[in-house]
C-alpha cells in the first residue's frame, strides 16, 4: 500500500506549517483533482492536509460591489450567491457550465484554480509530458490534440488550462490571495497563470506550503450584464472545446470598455487584450467583434486535430459578444433574468 | 486510521482504513454497502453518488478521512421501511435496466427534488448530467422524475 | 395469448435495483477474499525483455505477482467462435501471459494479487516491464497498403466476400445515376456502466465457482473450463445481475480465466475487476473501418447495383470484421450486388460485437448513399426507399419471414410529420440555428442459436410455479419477459410466477448476444410451461375424478389457474385441486426449442424499422443538436411493451453517440488509446436527449420462433446515425461522410 497519511487542520497557520514543514505533502479541499490524479499515480503526495474545515467558505460583498470568495467555497454555493449572481453573472454562469452537479458540490474555488490539465498524455504516466516529467517531451504535439491549444503554446506544452471559472477571472480582473510562511501575497489572476514557456511544469506562482485563501473580485458594474460562452461536443458534462468570458458596456452603439477571455483555447486563462483593443471605440456590429476576433487569433498556431480551434475560437468570440450585446440581459435585484 | 461517521442515520465505525482509500470503497468493502457503485474511479460516471452531509457527492473522489465525523446517506438508506417515491417512480417509468447507475441517479434525483420539488425540464436534465446510464436513452428517467414530482401528466 | 403477454408491467428486478440490494458480481463479501489487478503492456508491439517483480512482491498485502514466466500454461489455445451458438466463445485466438510477445498495449503482462485491491493496485504499479519496441500497425491507415480478403470472417462462420448477384459492374457501368462514396468511422467502445469483474471461488473439492458479469453463463462455463482443462462438470458460473454489456460482455475474455488462475495460486477467493481504463483494451471494440459504397440507379432511383466493401484493421490472428454487409446486402431490391470484406493486421486487441454490431455501420454507409441519391435525383428520401422496397429477400429470392416495414415508414412519417417536407438544404432557420429532417431505414438480421434451448418449469401444489433458464440479466428486461411468457403458457397470474435465471446449474440456453435472447430464451420458457400445461391438462383428462374427464385437450383452456372447457367454462378445476386430490407436492417440464435452420427454412429473417431525425445545427459554432428522434420497427412480437421500447430507446440515444460523439482516438506513436476515460470517450448524457418517439408494429412471424419473437437489443442503434447525418446534411447542405460528426467538421 502506497504510504500515504491524512490530517485535518482547523486553522490557516497550522495547514499552512504542516505542508510548508513536509514536502511530500500537499493541501487537500474538495479531492476532485488531486483524489482523481493519485489515483492514475499523476500526483503522489504522501501527506494530505485536509482543510475542509478551514473558515474560507464565505461568499462576502465588498464595498463598492466587489466580492470576495473564500477559497475552500463550493463551487456550487458560489455559483448561487447572490452577490456572484447579481454583480458577475459570468463567473456563475462558468461554475455551472463546469463539471457535474456532484462535483460542484465537492470542488473548492481554490481547487478549481489549482486544477491541473486534461490533457490525455500529462493524464497518462507512461507517455512522455514535459509538464509531468520535464525534460521528456510533449507527446501531444504529434498525437491526439483535438482538445489542445492554439494560443499560449510552445514548443514544450499545447495543453490547455481546464478551468471555466478562471477564465472568467481573468477577464474580471480578479485577485488571488494567498497566505504562506512568507506571508500574504496578491496576485492577479493573469499573473496567477504563466504561460508554458520551456518551463510547462510551473503551471502557478504558489510555491510549497502557500495557500490560497481567496479569491477577490473588484467592481465592474458591466459585468452584471456579462456572459460565459462555452462550445463543446455534448450538452452538459465536458470541458470546453472554447469558451468566452465577455462584459461589454456601450455608448450609443459604441463599445466603451469591454473585458474578453477565452478559454479551452488558450495554455492559460486566456486574456483577450487585443481583441479588447480593437473593440474599444469601435462600433458593435459584427464586423468589429469579427475584426477584434481576428486580431486576438492571429498568432494562433495549431497541431493538426486542433486546427479547428482557431476558427472556432474567432466564432467563439463573436457569438460571446453577439449574445452580450445584442440581447444584454435586463438583470433584476434577486439574480434572476426577468 | 479509524473512520467513525454516521451512515444511513446510524454510527458506524472502520478500522485500519488506509489513508489512500475512498469513501466509496469504505461504503462498499468495509460496511457492506455496495447500493454505491464502483465504475470509473474518476468521478466521470456518478454511479457512485451519495449524500455527504447532505450534499451528494462522487464517493470515489472522497478520501475516507473526510467522512469521519460526517452524515453519509446511500441509496440503500433513502427509503424508510418502504420505498422512496423516487424510488417508486423509477420502477413505475421502466426508468431501470441493467441497474447499475440506478442508484447514483436515485440519490441525485432525490436531491433536485428536495431541492426543487417541481423542477423545469432545463432543470432536471443539468442536475442529472453527471450520473450517466448507457441504457435507457435517459428518457424514461426524465418521465421518472416528473412521476415523482406529481407531474405524471406531463410525461 | 393472454393479456399478460406484451403487458407493459413493472420490472421484477425493479426493487432490488432501486434499493441497492441487487448484488452484481464484484459485490460479494466473501471470506478471506483476495484482489487480482492486472498490469497492461505499456506499448503496443514488441517482446518483454525484462520483468521486475521483487519491489511488488514485498509490498504490503501482496499474495503473488504472476507474470508470462510463472503463469500455468492454459489447457488449449482459444479460438475466436461467437458465443450465440452455445459452445466455447472466446473473444479472441489469444491468450495472455503465455510467452514474451506483445500484440497489443493494454495486453496483460502481468497480474498482481493481494489481500485488498487498493494495495493490488499500489503494487501493480511497482512491476517494472522493459520491452524490447517493434514498429506497430494500430492505424488503418497504416495499413491499409497491405490488406487482404479472408476467406472467413466471424469465427469462421461467414464467408469474407458475400455472395455476388448478378453483374454488378456491368449494372453501375449501365446505370444512368451513379455515386461512389467512402464513409469511416471511427473506433467505438461499449462502456457498459459496470467493467466486466470475475470472482473466482474454488472450493475443497477442487471445483471452481466464478461469479461473472456475462451475457451467457455457459459460455463462461464452457469457455474458462476450456483453458483450465476442466470438464465442465467442475466449473459452474453464477450471473444474476449484469450491469449492462451491450457486447462487452458476449464473449469470454482473458479475465475470467486469469481470476481462476489466481484463485488457484493463492488458495483464496479472488475477485479481478477491470478498470475503466482497462475496458478500453480487455473486451474488444468496434474496429476503425471505411465502407465504400457503388450504387447504380435509373432516373427514377431504382437501383440496378449495389456495391459495398469494407476494410477495417484486425488483430493479429483473428480475422474479425463486424458483419457491416449483410443488412445492406437485402435492404433493397437492387438486381445486381457484390460485396466483400478486406483486412489489415495490426497492433490490437481482437474488436468484437459493439451494439448493433455491423449493421449499426453497414446501414450508415447504405442509408448515407440513399440519401445522397435522393438529391441527385431529386426524389424525396422516403419515396425513394418505397421504389426499392423489396417483398423478398434479394440475396435468395426467399419470402421473408415477416416484414411490416412500409407500415413502419409510413407510421414513422406520421408520428415525425414527414409530408410536405421542403427538400431544399438549408432552407429552414431558427435563430442561430438551422434546421433540418433526414430519414434512413433500419435493418438487422434475426439471429438464432444451433443448439437445443432449454427450460424448466415446475408448479407446486399451491398453484405457483417457477420457471428456470440459465441466463443473465444485464438490463434487458429477460427476468420480466420471461415471467411473462411462463404466466401466458402457464395460464397463470403474472404474480403466480417466478422466473429464475443466472446460473448454470438451470437448464442450458445460448449467450443472449445479436438480439436473439428474448427469441431463444421465450421459445424454451413457453414449450416448457406451455408443456406442463399440456401435462396437467392431460393429467387432468385422464383422472376419473376430474371433471374435465375425458373431456378432449384441445377444448381445454386454462386461466387465472383453472382449467376449464372454452365452450362451458363452467366445467373445470384449478390446477390445484388436481395435485392435491393426487397427493402431487409439484409437476416439472423441460421445455427444449431446437432454432429454426440459419435460413429460416426458405425465408429471409430480419428485422425492420424506420428512423426519423430532426437536428439543428448552429452553422457559425458547428454544433449539432438532435431535437427530435421518431423511430418504428417491426420486431415480431413484443413481450413487454415497456422493456422492450426502453430498449429500442437505448438503442436510439447509442445511434445519437456514434453519430456526433463516440470515438475511440488512437495515438500512433504510442500505439494506446488516447481517451480510455468516460470523460474522454464521450457518451450521450441526459441533457443530450432529444424529444424521442419510439412505437412498433406487431407482424405475426412464424417461422423465426415459437412465439415470434425477433428482438429489440440492436434495432434501435441501427439507422439512426444516418438519419441525423441526413438531417445535418438537410440542415446545411454538407455531407459528412464520417461517424462522428463533430464541431470541426461543420464549421
Amino acid at each position: 500500500m502506497r504510504p500515504v497519511s491524512y490530517s485535518r487542520v482547523a486553522d490557516v497557520a497550522t495547514a499552512i506549517g504542516t505542508v510548508a514543514a513536509d514536502p511530500d505533502s500537499t493541501f487537500l479541499a474538495g479531492g476532485t483533482t488531486e483524489v482523481d490524479l493519485q489515483r492514475i499515480h499523476v500526483a503522489r503526495s504522501k501527506r494530505l492536509v485536509d482543510i475542509n474545515d478551514l473558515p474560507l467558505r464565505q461568499v462576502e460583498e465588498l464595498p463598492g460591489g466587489g466580492v470576495r470568495i473564500g477559497a475552500v467555497a463550493r463551487m456550487s454555493d458560489v455559483a448561487q450567491a447572490l452577490p456572484v449572481r447579481r454583480r458577475f453573472p459570468m463567473v456563475s454562469e462558468a461554475l455551472l457550465l463546469g463539471a457535474s452537479p456532484q462535483l460542484r458540490n465537492m470542488a473548492s474555488i481554490g481547487g478549481n484554480l489549482m486544477q491541473r490539465t486534461r490533457c490525455g498524455y500529462f493524464r497518462d504516466v507512461a507517455a512522455p509530458c514535459n509538464k509531468r516529467e520535464p525534460g521528456t517531451g510533449c507527446a501531444a504535439m504529434t498525437g491526439v490534440n483535438r482538445g489542445h491549444a492554439v494560443l499560449g503554446t510552445s514548443e514544450y506544452c499545447i495543453a490547455t488550462h481546464p478551468s471555466d471559472l478562471a477564465v472568467a477571472l481573468v477577464a474580471l480582473d480578479a485577485v488571488v490571495l494567498t497566505q504562506g510562511p512568507a506571508g500574504h501575497r496578491q496576485i492577479p489572476a493573469d499573473d496567477f497563470y504563466p504561460m508554458p514557456g520551456e518551463t510547462p511544469d510551473r503551471e502557478h506562482p504558489v510555491a510549497h506550503g502557500e495557500l490560497v485563501v481567496a479569491v477577490e473580485i473588484p467592481p465592474l458594474p458591466m459585468a452584471s450584464t456579462s456572459n460565459y460562452l462555452k462550445v463543446r461536443d455534448r450538452e452538459s458534462y465536458e470541458f470546453a472545446l472554447a469558451s468566452a468570458a465577455v462584459a461589454v458596456s456601450l455608448d450609443a452603439g459604441v463599445v466603451t470598455d469591454v473585458r474578453l477571455a477565452l478559454g479551452g483555447v488558450a495554455t492559460k486563462p486566456w486574456r483577450a487584450r487585443r481583441a479588447e483593443s480593437v473593440l474599444v471605440g469601435a462600433p458593435a456590429t459584427v464586423e468589429s467583434f469579427r475584426a477584434a476576433a481576428d486580431a486576438e487569433l492571429a498568432d494562433a498556431v495549431s497541431h493538426g486535430m486542433n486546427a479547428y480551434k482557431i476558427e472556432l475560437g474567432r466564432r467563439t468570440i463573436v457569438r460571446a459578444l453577439r449574445t452580450v450585446t445584442g440581447d444584454a440581459r435586463m438583470v433584476s435585484d434577486d439574480g434572476n433574468p426577468p | 486510521m479509524r473512520i467513525d461517521c454516521v451512515v444511513n442515520g446510524e454510527p458506524r465505525r472502520a478500522d485500519d482504513v488506509w489513508a489512500g482509500e475512498s469513501l466509496l470503497h469504505v461504503l462498499r468493502e468495509r460496511l457492506g454497502l455496495p447500493g454505491a457503485k464502483n465504475a470509473c474511479e474518476q468521478g466521470e460516471c456518478g454511479s457512485c453518488t451519495v449524500y455527504l452531509d447532505g450534499k451528494p457527492v462522487c464517493a470515489c473522489l472522497v478520501p475516507a478521512g473526510q467522512a469521519r465525523g460526517r452524515e453519509v446517506v446511500t441509496v440503500e438508506g433513502l427509503g424508510d421501511g418502504d420505498l422512496h417515491p423516487v424510488q417508486r417512480a423509477f420502477i413505475a417509468a421502466g426508468a431501470v435496466q441493467c441497474g447499475f447507475c440506478t442508484p447514483g441517479l436515485i440519490v441525485a434525483v432525490h436531491d433536485l427534488l428536495a431541492r426543487t420539488p417541481s423542477p423545469a425540464e432545463e432543470e432536471i436534465r443539468e442536475a442529472l448530467a453527471g450520473n450517466l446510464c448507457r441504457c435507457t436513452g435517459y428518457e424514461k428517467i426524465l418521465t421518472a422524475v416528473r412521476l415523482a414530482a406529481g407531474r405524471e401528466h406531463e410525461s | 395469448m393472454s393479456p399478460v403477454l406484451g403487458a407493459a408491467l413493472d420490472r421484477v428486478d425493479g426493487r432490488a435495483k432501486v434499493t441497492g440490494a441487487a448484488r452484481y458480481s464484484g459485490e460479494l463479501n466473501l471470506p478471506n477474499l483476495a484482489h487480482a489487478v492486472l498490469v497492461g503492456a505499456r506499448v503496443p508491439s514488441g517482446r518483454i525483455i525484462g520483468i521486475d517483480c521483487r519491489q511488488a512482491s514485498v509490498a504490503d498485502g501482496v499474495l503473488t505477482v504472476l507474470t508470462h514466466l510463472d503463469l500455468p500454461r492454459v489447457a488449449a489455445r482459444p479460438k475466436l467462435f461467437p458465443s450465440l451458438f452455445g459452445l466455447t466463445a472466446h473473444g479472441q485466438s489469444f491468450f495472455p501471459m503465455q510467452d514474451d510477445v506483445v500484440h497489443y498495449a493494454g495486453q496483460p503482462v502481468a497480474m498482481v494479487v493481494a489481500d485488498t485491491v487498493e494495495r493490488a493496485e499500489h503494487a501493480a504499479t511497482l512491476v517494472q516491464v522493459n520491452y524490447a519496441e517493434t514498429p506497430s500497425v494500430t492505424l488503418l491507415d497504416q495499413g491499409r497498403d497491405q490488406t487482404y480478403e479472408p476467406a472467413k470472417i466471424f469465427g469462421g462462420l461467414l464467408p469474407g466476400r458475400n455472395p455476388t448477384r448478378g453483374d454488378p459492374e456491368a449494372g453501375l457501368r449501365d446505370a444512368a445515376v451513379r455515386l461512389d462514396v467512402t464513409y469511416r468511422f471511427a473506433a467505438n467502445h461499449q462502456n457498459p456502466i459496470e467493467p466486466s469483474t470475475t470472482t473466482a471461488v474454488w472450493d475443497d473439492l477442487d471445483r471452481l465457482t466464478l461469479h461473472d458479469a456475462t451475457q451467457g453463463p455457459t459460455a463462461t462455463q464452457l469457455s474458462v473450463a476450456e483453458l483450465l482443462g476442466l470438464p465442465p462438470t467442475m466449473v459452474r458460473v453464477v450471473s444474476h445481475y449484469v450491469g449492462g454489456s451491450f457486447g462487452a460482455k458476449a464473449l469470454i475474455w482473458a479475465h475470467p480465466t486469469l481470476a481462476a488462475l489466481a484463485a488457484r495460486r493463492v488458495g483464496r477467493p479472488v475477485r479481478l475487476v477491470l478498470s475503466r481504463e482497462q475496458m478500453f483494451h480487455s473486451c474488444g471494440h468496434r474496429e476503425e473501418q471505411e465502407q465504400r459504397i457503388g450504387l447504380g440507379a435509373d432516373r427514377d432511383g431504382r437501383l440496378g447495383a449495389l456495391r459495398h466493401d469494407k476494410t477495417s484493421l484486425t488483430s493479429h490472428y483473428d480475422d474479425w470484421a463486424e458483419t457491416s454487409l449483410e443488412a445492406p446486402a437485402v435492404m433493397y431490391a437492387a438486381a445486381t450486388y457484390a460485396g466483400g470484406y478486406r483486412l489489415a493486421r495490426g497492433n490490437t486487441i481482437t474488436p468484437t460485437f459493439t451494439r448493433g454490431p455491423g449493421a449499426a455501420t453497414g446501414m450508415f454507409a447504405l442509408e448515407s448513399a440513399m440519401d445522397e441519391l435522393a438529391y441527385e435525383i431529386g426524389v424525396d428520401p422516403l419515396e425513394l426507399r418505397l421504389r426499392n422496397h423489396t417483398d423478398v429477400d434479394p440475396s435468395t429470392g426467399n419470402p421473408w419471414s415477416s416484414k411490416g416495414l412500409r407500415e413502419c415508414y409510413q407510421r414513422g412519417a406520421e408520428l415525425f410529420g414527414w409530408s410536405g417536407r421542403d427538400p431544399r438544404p438549408g432552407a429552414r432557420r431558427d435563430g442561430d440555428w438551422l434546421v433540418g429532417t433526414g430519414m434512413a431505414s433500419a435493418a438487422y438480421p434475426v439471429a438464432a442459436p444451433m443448439n437445443p434451448q432449454r427450460a424448466r418449469a415446475r408448479m407446486y401444489a399451491d398453484g405457483s410455479a417457477v420457471v428456470e433458464a440459465g441466463i443473465s440479466e444485464f438490463g434487458t428486461g429477460a427476468l420480466t419477459a420471461m415471467t411473462q411468457v411462463a404466466a401466458d403458457g402457464l395460464g397463470l397470474p403474472f404474480d403466480r410466477v417466478r422466473f429464475v435465471g443466472g446460473t448454470t446449474d438451470l437448464p442450458n440456453i445460448a449467450a443472449a448476444v445479436g438480439s436473439a435472447g428474448s427469441g431463444a430464451t421465450s421459445s424454451a420458457v413457453h414449450l416448457a410451461s406451455t408443456g406442463l400445461r399440456d401435462q396437467l391438462v392431460g393429467q387432468a383428462v385422464a383422472d376419473a375424478r376430474s371433471p374435465l374427464h375425458n373431456a378432449d385437450p384441445a377444448g381445454i383452456v386454462v386461466r387465472d389457474g383453472r382449467m376449464c372447457l372454452r365452450d362451458s367454462p363452467q366445467t373445470g378445476e384449478t390446477y390445484v385441486e388436481l395435485l392435491r386430490r393426487n397427493h402431487m407436492p409439484d409437476v416439472e417440464a423441460l421445455g427444449v426449442w431446437q432454432p429454426t435452420p440459419p435460413d429460416g427454412g426458405g425465408h429471409g429473417m430480419f428485422t425492420f424499422g424506420a428512423q426519423f431525425a430532426e437536428v439543428a445545427v448552429d452553422a457559425d459554432l458547428g454544433l449539432v443538436r438532435v431535437r427530435r428522434l421518431v423511430g418504428v420497427f417491426a420486431p415480431g412480437r413484443v413481450l413487454n411493451r415497456r422493456t422492450a421500447h426502453s430498449q429500442l430507446m437505448g438503442g436510439m440515444l447509442w445511434g445519437l453517440g456514434q453519430a456526433l460523439l463516440e470515438a475511440t482516438r488512437m495515438d500512433p506513436h504510442t500505439g494506446r488509446w488516447a481517451n480510455a476515460s468516460l470523460a474522454d470517450y464521450l457518451v450521450p448524457v441526459n441533457a443530450d436527449v432529444p424529444d424521442i418517439t419510439i412505437d412498433t408494429i406487431e407482424v405475426p412471424d412464424s417461422v423465426v420462433n415459437p412465439l415470434g419473437v425477433k428482438g429489440v437489443g440492436e434495432i434501435g442503434i441501427v439507422g439512426t446515425s444516418a438519419a441525423i447525418a441526413n438531417a445535418v446534411h438537410h440542415a446545411t447542405g454538407r455531407r459528412i461522410r464520417h461517424l462522428p460528426i463533430t464541431v470541426e467538421d461543420l464549421l
